[in-house]
């Protein structure tokens, strides 16, 4: 198991209107504690590409943990940071997805281009190896 | 019996009224005993509907959006009207992925999503009038047992 502890010198928190951002060498994990609609995407978008350019972030996971509903807004910001990372080799996760988020992703394709994870330390494991 | 309701809200076009319209739909649907997909499916379909009207319907403006529902025995209406630019081409409008402001980072994905997880889609619109969007869905218990009927039959078949 991924031990999140360890790493507290590359570790930055921030924190904006319920969404969580943690930093964790190269990813960028956006823990989202509210809807994913096109009200909250508008400003999680904003802050998560301030966070991508100061801090070269290379990988991106989205923790729906705290978040019970997403709509096609939800979809639009996953991929437009998947489309910032991309080309730097990154790539784009989401974790802890609920039976209701995961219809949106089955039914949009997106899981085609982004890998799911059970855990956000699963997904963290995972691509700070890669 | 008392298997008709009807409701009618008026919100402003802001969009932390997508939110508010997503909750009172699924209160106003919790009467047909819904399952938490259905009330999912509902929510996600009016959440787009809504969107949409405040993106491309009233722009940059705020304008009045109405949410009409009813319910007639085990099926729910949803209408979402505004009074905003109206669509020009509403089957173009509905292709998958296409959308007009990919600045926003919309994924054209709106009225995909509001065909996939109602039953019934309509679009009424006027150029500089509004829109009208009128979705349905069969919900909640009689339609589940009425499916468990069906297939009870077909195993004895």
């Amino acid at each position: 198991m991924h031990d999140l502890k360890k790493q507290g010198s590359n570790r930055q928190k921030a924190r904006e209107e319920g969404t969580i951002y943690d930093i964790y060498q190269r990813c960028l994990v956006i823990r989202l504690m509210e809807d994913l609609d096109h009200h909250n995407a508008i400003r999680i978008r904003e802050k998560a590409d301030k966070l991508i350019e100061r801090n070269h972030i290379k990988h991106i996971i989205f923790d729906f943990s705290g978040a019970g509903f997403m709509d096609s807004a939800g979809i639009g910001v996953i991929m437009g940071r998947y489309k910032k990372v991309i080309f730097i080799g990154g790539k784009t996760a989401v974790a802890s997805v609920n039976s209701t988020v995961d219809r949106v992703f089955r039914l949009s394709g997106l899981y085609k281009i982004i890998d799911k994870y059970d855990t956000v330390e699963a997904a963290l494991n995972r691509l700070q190896n890669v | 019996m008392n298997d008709t309701n009807e409701m009618l809200l008026e919100f402003e076009s802001r969009s932390q009224n997508e939110s508010f319209a997503r909750t009172v739909v699924a209160a106003f649907a919790a009467g047909l005993d819904p399952t938490i997909e259905e009330l999912a499916d509902i929510k996600t379909a009016v959440s787009e509907a809504v969107t949409n009207s405040i993106i491309h319907g009233y722009g940059n403006c705020v304008g009045t959006i109405r949410m009409k529902c009813s319910i007639r025995g085990n099926e729910l209406t949803v209408e979402i009207e505004d009074d905003g630019v109206g669509i020009e081409n509403i089957s173009k409008a509905m292709e998958p992925l296409y959308t007009t402001r990919p600045e926003l980072e919309r994924s054209g994905m709106g009225f995909s999503f509001m065909e996939a997880f109602m039953d019934e889609l309509e679009v009424e619109s006027v150029v500089g009038r509004g829109t009208i969007v009128r979705m349905k869905k069969k919900v909640g218990k009689a339609e589940r047992i009425k499916g468990y009927a069906q297939e009870a039959k077909q195993k004895i078949v």
